[in-house]
């Protein structure tokens, strides 16, 4: 079976990859606002891109090919996955039955990507870290799969794009609940994949409590620039999916994906709420969250196969 | 389109995976006690028509699992001194994971077993099941007295799902029957975890074990 390619996508694509980093722009202005503060400007992050890839990279005489492969392909796995998102309703660039497990499949690449390259430094540190981040990942990925599986059975079709093409107004009348907990198991993953707070604080610069950022301590230059903006990738793809579900789709193709990027940027805001009211959780608590997001998505599927 | 009784039955559900993974007792009490002011309405939505009969029961079990016994489970918890479960035999995260698979399987069985009636939703069975085995699981897996006098409840409380919809002769009778039954073991166990308390300054059912003369 060959995928059905989506030329108009690629327009909603270059949409995505320009307005991604102003994301954590929106995030941090919102924090910014309940703290009080002025904040930095909306644009700092392309500022920040910009900077990083104008840098020379350092690399440690003890890393191998392995150290700067790391980011590289933590990027094209996330571009990738992007081609496979739709916006609000309209496909991706790709679709074909089963791509949400290569959506899925793509995301774990990336993170395995970026742990291996954190164990190639040699650092005890970074060890620790990708050890953190691939203990979350499971039950996330677990949450995940699970989530976007009853949305296939809600819906019955295993293409991404399909998937949330056919999600309109009727589904939510029909099935309501259990796409809310869907979207609240599927919000869950996005946090922890993002390492948003209360998964992982990005701010944070504590030994103990770092996640991603004690990963991707020893990048530098251009390799960071890829990590950051792979992150900003990341944030508009889950976002792009979540949003997708939660927006019902007109058929619109014009409207629905302005209402899905919009959906997106609310998703932002929403993000800065969350992480300006609450501090993030004690890491023992975390895994118990996750798991909590898979009961989630488990009930919403067996809710609907009953 | 899901009907206020399967609204109720998903909340069923949901309280019992916050249950299983919190180690707040004060938390827990009070989602027992959501759960029984849930359940309270039950009896007047399973039949359709309007029933005095219906309407005392909802009115017990209203008053006794929203007021009486939530009063009674933190009286006890405060003159314990305990706050939160510490170290149960099961951890949160696999308790949730047992969750997940106890709804599993009670799906799997309702599946199996005839719908009791016309007009019972399908759905019934499998929560009835899946709050019955969170209870069992509770009772087994937790230390605090209260802890497992408030799984206790919970396990009635599956019990009490099953016949609020399913049942339509001396349904009166047997609820109140089964209400009274847990209103007297509450009232004991809340006497006993106190007596313990006092005995042994802990509530740890555990260490009853090693009890010598």
């Amino acid at each position: 079976m060959s995928p059905a390619v989506h030329l108009d996508a690629l327009w909603r694509i270059a949409a995505g990859l320009v307005l991604c980093p102003l994301l954590f722009g929106c995030i941090n202005r919102v924090k910014a606002k309940f703290a009080g503060r002025q904040g930095q400007p909306l644009l700092q992050t392309y500022y920040d891109l910009a900077k990083l890839l104008g840098k020379g990279a350092v690399y440690s005489a003890t890393t191998s090919w392995v150290f700067p492969l790391g980011p590289m392909l933590g990027l094209a796995c996330i571009l990738a996955a992007l081609t496979l998102a739709p916006l609000g309703g309209q496909p991706g660039l790709f679709s074909f039955e089963g791509d949400l497990f290569l959506f899925a499949g793509l995301l774990s690449l990336g993170r395995f990507a970026t742990a291996a390259a954190a164990l190639d430094t040699g650092s005890s540190f970074e060890g620790m870290g990708a050890s953190r981040e691939m203990q979350f990942a499971v039950p996330a990925e677990l949450a995940q799969v699970l989530g976007l599986a009853a949305l296939a059975q809600a819906t019955g079709t295993y293409s991404l794009s399909e998937m949330l093409a056919r999600l309109d107004m009727a589904h939510w009348v029909a099935t309501g609940p259990v796409l809310a907990l869907t979207a609240t198991a599927l919000f869950l993953v996005l946090l922890a994949e993002t390492c948003r707070i209360p998964v992982d604080d990005p701010n944070t610069h504590l030994e103990l409590t770092m996640i991603h950022e004690v990963m991707v301590l020893d990048h530098s230059g251009p390799d960071f620039a890829f990590i950051l903006y792979g992150q900003g990738v990341k944030l508009w793809t889950l976002g792009a999916v979540l949003t997708g579900l939660i927006i019902p789709a007109r058929g619109d193709a014009l409207l629905d994906p302005a209402l899905g990027a919009l959906g997106i940027f609310g998703l932002a805001v929403a993000i800065g709420i969350g992480e300006s009211s609450m501090a993030r959780l004690r890491l023992l608590l975390v895994p118990r969250l996750l798991v909590g997001a898979t009961a989630l998505s488990g009930l919403a599927l067996i809710l609907l196969l009953r | 389109m899901i009907s206020l009784v399967e609204f109720i039955l998903v909340g069923l559900v949901l309280t019992n995976l916050v249950l299983l993974g919190t180690s707040r007792i004060g938390l827990c009490i009070r989602m027992v006690a959501f759960q029984g002011v849930g359940l309270a309405l039950l009896p007047l939505l399973g039949h359709g028509e309007f029933e005095l009969s219906s309407l005392a029961i909802s009115g017990a079990t209203a008053l006794l699992k929203g007021w009486i016994f939530p009063t009674l489970l933190f009286r006890s918890l405060e003159s314990a001194h305990v706050r939160a479960e510490v170290e149960p035999y099961v951890g949160y995260s696999n308790s949730l994971l047992f969750g997940v698979a106890a709804l599993g399987v009670s799906v799997w069985l309702g599946g199996r077993m005839p719908v009791p009636g016309p007009g019972v939703p399908q759905l019934l069975t499998p929560v009835a099941f899946f709050t019955i085995l969170v209870g069992l699981f509770g009772i087994v897996t937790r230390r605090k007295a209260v802890s497992q006098v408030v799984s206790y409840l919970v396990l009635e409380n599956g019990i009490f799902a099953f016949g609020a919809v399913a049942l339509r002769k001396a349904q009166l009778l047997v609820e109140m029957g089964i209400l009274l039954d847990v209103f007297v073991a509450v009232f004991v166990m809340g006497i006993a975890i106190f007596r313990i308390n006092r005995e042994f300054d802990h509530i740890d059912a555990d260490r009853l074990a090693s009890l010598k003369e």
